[in-house]
Order: structure tokens, then C-alpha cells, then sequence
């Protein structure tokens, strides 16, 4: 990786233990521009992760910087940095405006430009209408957003976002990714964590996988998939004589498990060799012996990575 | 990024330091807090206790308009051992104790103190502006306390002896009584302070203290002066028996013991600052 430590986030041999508990252990990570999500089951360590990138948790050993700066000093570090924590607390008595307008007097700015950039960050969110209401009074969603506009209202560079999408409804969802994916084309670093693996999915530059505080995997889901070599990949064919193709592809030593659909209107492959294979089918195809109406990959998705890297004890697909 | 903020802060001279920026964000955690302690459930008990010597006296001073048989003299001595005893051994101890050890504590305890620690400000910064916070809640509630009860307690002796009472020494004796107010606001904070970041369930050293301050009287004076009330006692304008059984100590001149007791504050606060750059957060632990 070529890029300067002042544009990563950057974890070296971090360890952190709450006593004699594990929370993470030997991170070692590189975290560039774009979006990267967490992944893992409950207390695999990916809040402890958040927590130790924002100085609110001290690593047991190694070293953390983001962008350059150490997170013991919050008096630079969050001039850059906003934190959407997964704690749904806030101070008492405080409208909506006032909770994001307050702490941004807090930053140092003046009234004014508080005032500016509270409405301009309610706004971002949805919630100009209920700005005025106590927070106590907002529903759970409108709670999770009014935090995320608090963390965005100073205009960060690196977002941390830990479970951002809980308790919103999928309008709210859809409108949030949607968020998500403007600020990451801002250029923003966006590193947060979630259990819904179809969403981290379709959101996601990259992905860390976390397993008992240890990275599992990290990188591109496309790129750790294809560096899974004790899974072969599995693809299905739709074509109109799944027997026959079966036949063809059970004698190459590139295939190593050929299933026929339930509905015998495909045939499932399983492959080390997925380049090899597709080489295969292009010439099975060409020598006209079978119409392919789909040629589709099974398991190279999110969910599929992480049920064979982590088991099925933790994410909802 | 605004103009107005200026991250530079480290290193540098003494004259390079952000002030101006340091001065604005205390502002700003002072309007938060002195709203959290004036407002909400937990303020209902320090407003009970600064009322209780409120009522006390006016029931008293009642008591006396229909008795009439205390003497100017007698009622400064009686309020001498009740501000003594009771609105400075207890109702500000206790109450400077709920409000300082509620601070981080408290904020701990709602789960809100995370947003601070992700706010660009000084942990240091964060300690001064949640401790002056603190002095200006107690100050401003003790302070109408000890007024209001001396009102109360004046008040029962009708108008001329009032006005001769305020142009002789009263007016001195109420100064006195309302500096030490404020001055045990001060002292019992920042010791509060300390104490809600040292221990993760402060009540018990705080009744130690309470035992330790109360006991004051039968300690040798050399173990007198490591406390508050040895240096509040001897600015006291109307001299208190201690009783019979008191370890007699010279008082301490008001030229030691004031700035004495605001240095021994200052260092309390930079040990709270010490003490706060060096917190985590995992509410789940606490």
C-alpha cells in the first residue's frame, strides 16, 4: 500500500485485554479512504475496535493512529473525527438541536456557526422537523439518527459508526446507506460495524472479520472469497440440460462436486478453480452442446464468506 | 473547519496556548452542566438539602418572636453552632458531595460522558469546566442558604435592632459567613472531585471523610490541619466551643488558610486532570 499514514488508519500489533478477557488481540490493520465495515458475532471485538480508534478505550500494547494522529489527544483528533457510538444515552433534557448545537459550542465554535451547522446536520438526517422536541421523546430511530447527526454536524474526514442501522426503519435505512455512500465519495473514511451482512454487502468498499478479538480475514469480499482455498467456490449453471453439462464437467480435476438443481433446470458446481471452470463452459457453450440462461457464483458474497470464516453462531443474513 | 478553532495546542509557550478557545469551550461545558445540576431528579436532593436550614431557622426565628428571650449575643453564638454543626459540616458537605462526585460519576452512571471524550477539547479543560460548574451550582445554593437563614434567624428581632446589628459587626459577620460558604464549596468540591475518579463507588470514602471532618475537634493539631473544617473553623467570625473534650490547636490566620485551602484545591483539580487523561470508557464495567 502506497498511501501516507496521514490518509490511514492505522492499528500495529494492538492488543486489549479488560483484565483476563480477551477483547482483541495482535490487530494488525491498514484502513484506506471508502467504506469498511466490522463484521463478526457479539464479542468478537469490533467495539473495542471503534472504541480504541477514538481514545474512549487504551490498547493493552501496540500503537493506533488515525491519520496520523494519536488518539490520546482528543484535542486534535476529533477536529477530524466523529463517533456515532452504539450507546443510546444521552443528557438530559435536551431538544434534538440543542444536544447537537451544545457540544458544538463545545468544539469551540461560535453561536452562529453552531447554529448553522446543527440545522445543516438535523437536516442531513431528516430531523429538522423534530428538532425543536426533547430527545427523551423521540422514537428509537429518530434517537439513532439524531447521534449520527451529532457526529457528522463538525464535518469529520473519518466517520466511525458503530451499528448505524439499528432501529431504523427501512425507509430511514435506505435514506441512511444512501448517506453513507455520499459521504464515502466526500472522501470520507467510513469504518463501521453491523450484523445485517446483506447491507455491510452492498455498502461496503471492504470488510474486516472479526472472530474472538481476532481479524479473521480482511481486504475486498471478492478478493478474501477468492483466497478461501479450502472452499471451493460453488456457481450455478441455468441451462436447459443440467445432466449433460454434469456429465462434461465431471471428469476435469478442476471441479471437484457437480449437484443437479432441485428443479433440474441447473446444475450447481463446486470449483478451486473458478477461472478454470468458466474456461470450460465457454468452450462447452461454443461447441453449442447446451443453451446457458445464467452462469452466477453462490457463495462469493458477504454471507457466504463469513458462514465459512466464522460459522453460523453469529451474523443475521 | 471554522477560523475560530484552533487546534494548535500542544507545546508551545505559555502565551501560544489556544486561551480564547480553551476559554469558549469551559463556557460552553459550563451551560451544559449548570443546567444538568439545577434540573433533573438529581437535584431534588441538594434542593432538599439547602432548604432544611432554611425552614430550620424560620421555624426557630418564629419560635423566638413568640419567646422573646434571647439576646443579640446568644442568637450570633446559636447561629455560630448551627452554621457550624449543621449547614457546614453536613448540608454543605453532603451536598458539595452529590454535586462534585456527580459530576463524571453521574455522567458515567447516564451514559452520556462519551460525548465529551469525543469532543476536541482538553481533558483538562473538560475537569476546570465541570468543576467550576460544580462550585457555581454550590456556591449559588449554599450561598442563599446561609442568607436566607440568617434573614431568618435576624429577622425575628424586628426592625431597629436589625439596622443597629448590620451597621455594627453584622454586616462583617454575614461577609464571613457567606465567604466561608463559598470557600467550603470550593475546598469540599475539588475534594469530591477526586474523589468521584478515584474510587468507582465513592459513598464510602466520602462517610470517612465525613467521620474525619466531624471528629476534627479530637484530633491532635497536627492531624487538625489535614482537613477542610480546621481551616473553615478558623475563620469563623463568632468563636465555637468544640466541647469539653477538643484537642486544643491554635486557628489558623485567615492569610494561611485562605490561599492554603485554594492551593490545596488546585492541586486536587490537576490531580482529577491527571487522573481524567488517563479514563476509559467501558459503561458495561461499571
Amino acid at each position: 500500500m502506497d498511501q501516507s499514514p496521514e490518509q490511514l488508519i492505522v492499528f500495529e500489533d494492538v492488543s486489549k485485554f479488560y483484565g483476563e478477557i480477551l477483547g482483541v488481540n495482535r490487530v494488525n490493520l491498514s484502513i484506506t479512504p471508502g467504506i469498511t465495515s466490522l463484521v463478526g458475532p457479539n464479542g468478537s471485538g469490533k467495539t473495542t475496535l471503534m472504541n480504541l480508534m477514538t481514545g474512549l478505550l487504551r490498547p493493552t500494547r501496540g500503537r493506533i493512529s488515525v491519520l496520523g494522529i494519536s488518539p490520546n489527544q482528543p484535542e486534535v483528533l476529533f477536529h477530524k473525527l466523529g463517533y456515532c457510538s452504539q450507546f443510546d444515552s444521552f443528557p438530559r433534557g435536551l431538544t434534538g438541536f440543542q444536544f447537537i448545537y451544545s457540544y458544538l459550542r463545545v468544539h469551540g465554535y461560535m453561536r452562529s456557526e453552531a447554529e448553522q451547522l446543527s440545522m445543516k446536520a438535523l437536516d442531513r438526517v431528516g430531523l429538522v422537523e423534530a428538532a425543536g422536541r426533547k430527545v427523551a421523546a423521540y422514537s428509537k430511530g429518530m434517537r439513532q439518527r439524531v447521534r449520527l447527526a451529532q457526529s457528522i454536524a463538525h464535518g469529520p474526514v473519518v466517520l466511525i459508526l458503530d451499528e448505524p442501522l439499528n432501529g431504523l426503519d427501512p425507509m430511514a435505512r435506505a435514506e441512511t446507506i444512501r448517506l453513507f455512500r455520499q459521504l464515502a465519495a466526500e472522501g470520507l473514511h467510513l469504518i463501521m460495524s453491523s450484523h445485517i451482512l446483506h447491507e455491510v454487502d452492498m455498502m461496503s468498499d471492504r470488510v474486516v472479520l472479526l472472530n474472538n478479538g481476532y481479524v479473521v480475514a480482511e481486504g475486498e469480499v471478492q478478493g478474501v472469497r477468492d483466497e478461501m482455498d479450502e472452499h471451493p467456490m460453488q456457481i450455478l449453471i441455468r441451462c436447459d440440460r443440467p445432466s449433460a453439462l454434469a456429465s462434461r464437467v465431471f471428469d476435469q480435476d478442476s471441479v471437484v462436486e457437480a449437484r443437479i438443481h432441485a428443479d433440474r433446470g441447473g446444475l450447481f458446481v463446486k470449483t478451486p478453480d473458478a477461472d478454470g471452470f468458466y474456461l470450460l463452459l465457454n468452450r462447452i457453450v461454443v461447441e453449442g452442446e447446451l443453451n446457458v440462461e445464467s452462469v452466477a457464483p453462490v457463495d462469493d458474497d458477504l454471507n457466504a464468506v463469513y458462514q465459512y470464516l466464522i460459522g453460523s453462531g453469529g451474523g443475521n443474513s | 473547519m471554522s477560523s475560530a478553532i484552533d487546534s494548535k495546542s500542544l507545546g508551545g509557550t505559555w502565551k501560544e496556548q489556544p486561551w480564547s478557545l480553551w476559554g469558549r469551550q469551559i463556557l460552553a461545558i459550563l451551560r451544559l452542566e449548570v443546567r444538568k445540576n439545577f434540573i433533573g431528579k438529581r437535584a431534588i436532593l441538594i434542593y432538599l438539602l439547602a432548604l432544611g436550614p432554611v425552614f430550620m431557622m424560620a421555624a426557630f426565628a418564629i419560635q423566638m418572636k413568640i419567646q422573646s428571650r434571647f439576646g443579640l449575643a446568644e442568637i450570633n453564638e446559636i447561629f455560630a453552632n448551627i452554621y457550624e454543626g449543621f449547614i457546614l459540616r453536613t448540608v454543605i458537605f453532603f451536598g458539595c458531595a452529590w454535586i462534585f462526585m456527580n459530576l463524571f460519576r453521574g455522567e458515567v452512571v447516564d451514559k452520556s460522558l462519551h460525548y465529551y471524550f469525543l469532543a476536541p477539547v482538553r481533558r483538562e479543560v473538560l475537569v476546570v469546566g465541570k468543576y467550576v460548574s460544580g462550585v457555581m451550582t454550590a456556591g449559588i445554593l449554599f450561598l442563599c442558604t446561609t442568607a436566607l437563614s440568617l434573614f431568618f434567624l435576624y429577622l425575628s428581632f424586628g426592625y431597629p435592632q436589625n439596622v443597629n446589628y448590620l451597621d455594627g459587626p453584622g454586616f462583617g459577620q454575614v461577609f464571613t459567613y457567606l465567604s466561608i460558604t463559598l470557600l467550603a464549596c470550593v475546598g469540599y468540591g475539588a475534594f469530591f472531585l477526586v474523589i468521584g475518579l478515584l474510587f468507582r463507588n465513592p459513598i464510602i470514602p466520602a462517610l470517612v471523610a465525613y467521620g474525619w471532618e466531624w471528629l476534627n475537634f479530637l484530633l491532635p493539631p497536627v492531624l487538625k490541619k489535614i482537613s477542610v473544617i480546621h481551616y473553615l473553623h478558623s475563620l469563623a467570625p463568632v468563636p465555637v466551643s468544640e466541647g469539653p473534650f477538643a484537642m486544643l490547636a491554635e486557628p489558623t490566620p485567615a492569610w494561611i488558610s485562605v490561599p492554603g485551602l485554594l492551593l490545596v484545591t488546585a492541586l486536587a483539580v490537576v490531580l482529577a486532570s491527571l487522573q481524567i487523561r488517563r479514563m476509559q470508557i467501558s459503561y458495561s464495567g461499571e
